[in-house]
């Protein structure tokens, strides 16, 4: 079976559905990888299910051939979940956006990691609100300009990655549109991981703001924005690959460092993706003076939702797949009547 | 005591208390001795909505009815004869509902100073000839108690916990009952600790000699309750919550399905999550969910999976689930939701029953969203509603809407066990052929969309809720596609009233003077009054509505055929509308909103008003 697995190509995972976004949005890009991956997975076409909610992004599920639902606005991890309980076998994909996820999906996405039940959740973050024309986002810059904040929104965004890691996510990373290569490897690990992973991937919106995530998308500055993860190697970046991060163990804060200059490659951070307070502190960089980190964040399996349900299940059934009802009727105190 | 002896039909016997005096329990063991003596019976708790309110407060009180006897008893009564209050909160709080001559047992104990100030008495009702229409059976149970479970050395507060095994003992004599069912049930519950067990069967045999061997005050008689004539079978005891829990097990078996049932707690409804909860060996899984969003949601993913997702709630969380109902509409998929009414809007009378979520039911959500609605009329109804909702669902692959309440949730009746061998099955069939598949393939007669689950290799397809084409089930804005869609769906579920039963009148005639119509918990109520009325020579019928939406097709015939047609329910006139627009009929509403069930001399009235 696996051998014929194995022959499909890109185009088997591709749909009939003409893609509908608009021209230069980083969803093409995702959508491509994805497409391109699948056949590495090394599992039945018709075992995957592609579950999102609504937004841009959520049109993803119609141009993959493969199952799909397009459900409600924010409810993608719940009705994935469903899928997942109901039949463990098959790989479920969520597909959602800033808005889907961490707006009106918050609660669900939240709880999705925290049960940790095995999902694939890829948040595509434009920091905006795409479908509906442009209005800010949870994730949207202090200062954006939009439809619905002409004057600039006022109130602080979240991280994703730091609501995952505090909502208990055992798999958490980061990854950019356009970088097939990273974006594909950072999948990959996702998808081996056993319980809930949770991918945020910069996503440029060009119609409603664009430009954002340049800094650490433009080949000739990236390097000076952001930082390449992995587990067990040092965090240094840089066009000169000269800087470097360290933990301040005073102020229990990360720091960017010249290497040689003022401190010595030993002193450089190595990345432990077993560590949740690492993670955490990863995670947020990104600011003024820090560069961004893409790469697995954080990777630290726990016991997942569904097998120890059906762990449970199957003790209270005992091999049997089906109890007697008439039996169930009649359990417990009954009595004749001549 | 030489008793003497007065001879009743049917008895209502209601038990009050402090929430800690265990008057549930001592209602079910009263009800268990009462099924096994061979009475017909029916019993309703009416618990208070805090959980642990202060001793002696009024809104702490706890009380359970039973009534009993040799006829059919469809309700828990309204005339109680019986009353057992525990201390001053239940005599205030539950004086109302006895009868004029009717008997109240008292718990002197109870009665002091503070106690009745709790209670707001100005005197001691005791003593100040307040009850004088009553005949009044005054113990000091708390010093009976004490001496009777002294032996164990147990400390005061725990011999005193042992007082409404007295005070069921007491009652037990005084109606004929066999202690040992309650005997053998302490036994079992109290197996790690014997000294518990004990001290509460001697209470309880003390409380029984007391009977025996006081003498009572005169025109306190032994009840004589002569037996039912019962149809033989197998028996047991069925509330209304284990009952639609069961069913949902046997609709799963019966459609050859695994069932996810999603859920997030809320009274009166958390009781089928407890219950499936621990059947996780009769192919269901239970899912707590985050909110009642979560969980719809939850149950349409397992749904489109290939389970059955069933989702449970009451009004409010079935407020929140509409928007998710109204995809499983569009999407054309199986779900069964269950909503146990309560008294509403908003947290309303959470512990209390309405039958206000009727409209919510068949004209909720957004959009054009028609969807069968089933309704259950008692306890044991509940096991073959919940298998008419799976049924439908999965023929129609459909959200469909079970209305239970509180009421009948709570509510427990003596069930005669079906065989459920002889139950017709439907098993769902998945399409497999890849052949000309298409997501929108429908069953020419019943217009059902096709269910392919995801696993299926070649029928990869991907559905949402953008409206779809005819045709091929794509993504379509085209205009006529969206009439013929909406006229579908509609369609779809018009068409399942020529596949559900002909309404039945339940009592009386075809073309009586008048109909009384209704629908849920009122069925109790309804039959006793009809059936009085008819026999006092009254031109009356019952009709009782189980499919609620679409309606039986014979039903605007059948009501034509009365002069005038009442409906009974406990909301502000919700099935009078629909009949009224659906039929053009000129149905008269009769509500009631105060979270209790219908009195039986209530419907009686009206109908009495009605024909004169
Ligand atoms: C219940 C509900 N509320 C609001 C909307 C409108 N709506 C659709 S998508 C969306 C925001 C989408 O933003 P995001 O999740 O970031 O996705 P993007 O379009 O940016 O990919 C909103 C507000 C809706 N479809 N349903
Ligand atoms: S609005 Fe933005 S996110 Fe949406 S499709 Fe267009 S470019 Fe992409
Ligand atoms: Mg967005």
């Amino acid at each position: 079976m696996n051998q014929a697995v194995n022959k499909l190509t890109i185009k088997d995972y591709t749909s009939d559905q003409e893609v509908r976004w608009c021209p230069g949005c980083g969803d093409y890009a995702i959508l491509k990888t994805i497409q391109k991956l699948m056949p590495e997975f090394d599992r039945p076409k018709e075992n995957q299910v592609f579950i999102s909610g609504i937004g841009c992004s959520s049109r993803f599920p119609y141009y993959m051939n493969t199952y799909g639902f397009h459900t409600i606005h924010g409810r993608a991890p719940s009705i994935a979940t469903g899928v997942k309980l109901a039949n463990p076998e098959l790989d479920v994909w969520v597909i959602t956006g800033d808005g889907d996820a961490l707006s009106i999906g918050g609660n669900h996405t939240m709880h999705a990691l925290r049960r940790n039940v095995n999902l694939n959740i890829l948040l595509f973050n434009n920091e905006i609100y795409g479908l509906t024309k442009g209005q800010y986002s949870p994730t949207s810059k202090v200062g954006t300009h939009s439809p619905s904040t002409p004057q600039g929104s006022i109130d602080l965004p979240l991280s994703p990655c730091a609501v995952a890691l505090g909502s208990g996510a055992a798999f958490v990373a980061r990854s950019i549109d356009t970088e097939m290569k990273h974006l594909s490897a950072v999948i990959k690990t996702a998808h081996a991981h056993e319980g809930a992973s949770f991918i945020e991937i910069l996503q440029n919106c060009p119609i409603y703001n664009d430009g954002i995530f340049e800094n650490v998308k433009d080949k000739k500055i990236a390097a000076d924005f952001r930082v390449e993860i992995e587990h067990g190697q040092a965090l240094i970046f840089g066009k000169e690959k000269n800087k470097g991060i360290r933990l301040n163990t005073k102020t229990l804060s990360l720091e960017v460092v010249t290497i040689g200059v003022d401190c010595p490659l030993e002193e450089v951070l190595v990345h432990d993706q077993t560590n949740l307070t690492l993670a955490q502190l990863i995670g947020a960089m990104g600011g003024d003076d820090s560069p961004v980190a893409v790469g697995v964040i954080y990777h630290n399996p726990k016991p997942n939702y569904v097998d120890d349900l059906f762990i449970q299940r199957e003790q209270l059934s005992q091999g049997k797949d089906q109890g007697k009802l008439n039996e169930l009727l009649r359990s417990g105190h009954t009595w004749e009547v001549a | 005591m030489d008793a003497k002896t007065e001879q009743h039909q049917n008895i209502v016997v209601r038990f009050a208390g402090d929430s800690g005096d265990g008057m549930q329990l001592t209602g079910t063991n009263f009800t268990l001795a009462t099924a096994l003596y061979g009475n017909n019976l029916s019993t309703f708790p009416d618990f208070p909505a805090e959980i642990r309110a202060p001793v002696g407060a009024t809104f702490g009180v706890s009380a359970f009815q039973i009534y009993f006897g040799s006829e059919d008893v469809t309700t828990a009564g309204d005339e109680v004869e019986v009353l057992v209050a525990m201390n001053p909160a239940a005599l205030i709080t539950n004086l109302k509902y006895l009868i004029e001559g009717g008997l109240v047992i008292v718990d002197t104990g109870a009665f002091n100073a503070k106690n009745l100030a709790k209670a707001k008495y100005l005197s001691n009702p005791l003593e100040d000839g307040s009850l004088q229409a009553y005949k009044v059976l005054a113990i000091d149970i708390h010093s009976q108690v004490i001496a009777a479970v002294e032996e164990f050395g147990l400390s005061h507060k725990m011999s005193l916990r042992c007082k409404n095994m007295w005070t069921l003992g007491l009652v037990f004599w005084l109606f004929d009952r066999d202690k040992q069912s309650t005997i053998d049930g302490l036994k079992a519950k109290f197996a790690n600790k014997p000294d518990i067990a004990n001290a509460n069967i001697a209470a309880l045999n003390a409380g029984n000699a007391y009977g025996e061997t006081a003498e009572l005050p005169s025109g306190v008689e032994v009840y004589k309750v002569p037996k039912a004539d019962q149809q033989p079978g197998t028996y047991r005891n069925m509330d209304g919550t284990t009952a639609l829990a069961w069913g949902l097990l046997a609709g799963g078996q019966l459609a050859n399905l695994g069932i996810l049932f999603a859920s997030y707690p809320i009274t009166p409804a958390s009781g089928l999550l407890h219950t499936l909860a621990r059947r996780k060996d009769y192919n269901v899984i239970t899912f707590q969910a985050e909110d009642e969003i979560a969980a719809v949601c939850a149950a349409i993913g397992a749904s489109f999976a290939g389970s059955l997702g069933v989702t449970s709630s009451a009004g409010p969380g079935i407020a929140l689930k509409q928007e998710a109902i109204s995809l499983a509409v569009s999407a054309e998929l199986p779900l069964v939701v269950v909503n146990t009414q309560r008294g509403g809007p908003s947290t309303g009378l959470p512990t209390k029953t309405e039958q206000s979520d009727l409209l919510q039911a068949i004209y909720g959500r957004h959009g054009d969203t028609p969807l069968p609605v089933v309704a259950s009329s008692h306890p044991g109804d509940c096991f073959d509603t919940a298998i008419e909702a799976v049924r439908l669902a999965t023929k129609y692959m459909t959200p469909v809407m079970l209305l239970s309440d509180g009421y009948i949730a709570n509510a427990s009746a003596p069930w005669l066990i079906p065989d459920f061998d002889e139950y017709e099955p439907f098993p769902v069939e998945f399409h497999d052929k890849p052949e000309g598949f298409q997501p929108s393939l429908r069953d020419a007669e019943t217009l059902a969309r096709v269910w392919a689950k995801p696993g299926t290799a070649g029928l990869e397809h991907r559905i949402g809720g953008i409206e779809k084409s005819y045709d091929t089930g794509d993504i379509s804005y085209d205009p006529d596609n969206h009439q013929k869609m909406t006229d579908t769906r509609k369609a779809k579920i018009d068409n399942i009233a020529n596949d559900i039963p002909m309404q039945e009148v339940h009592l009386g005639n075809n073309n009586a003077k008048l109909a009384v119509v209704g629908w849920g918990s009122t069925y109790g109520a309804i039959h006793q009054a009809v059936k009085r009325c008819i026999r006092e020579g009254l031109d009356v019928s019952h009709i009782h509505i189980r499919h609620m939406w679409p309606l039986p097709t014979n039903l605007k015939d059948l009501l034509a055929g009365y002069d005038n047609i009442l409906i009974p329910e406990m909301n502000t006139g919700q099935l009078v509308k629909i009949i009224r627009s659906e039929f053009l009929l000129d149905a008269k509403a009769l509500n009631k909103v105060s979270g209790q069930p219908f009195k039986i001399s209530e419907i009686e009235d009206a109908i009495k008003s009605e024909l004169n």
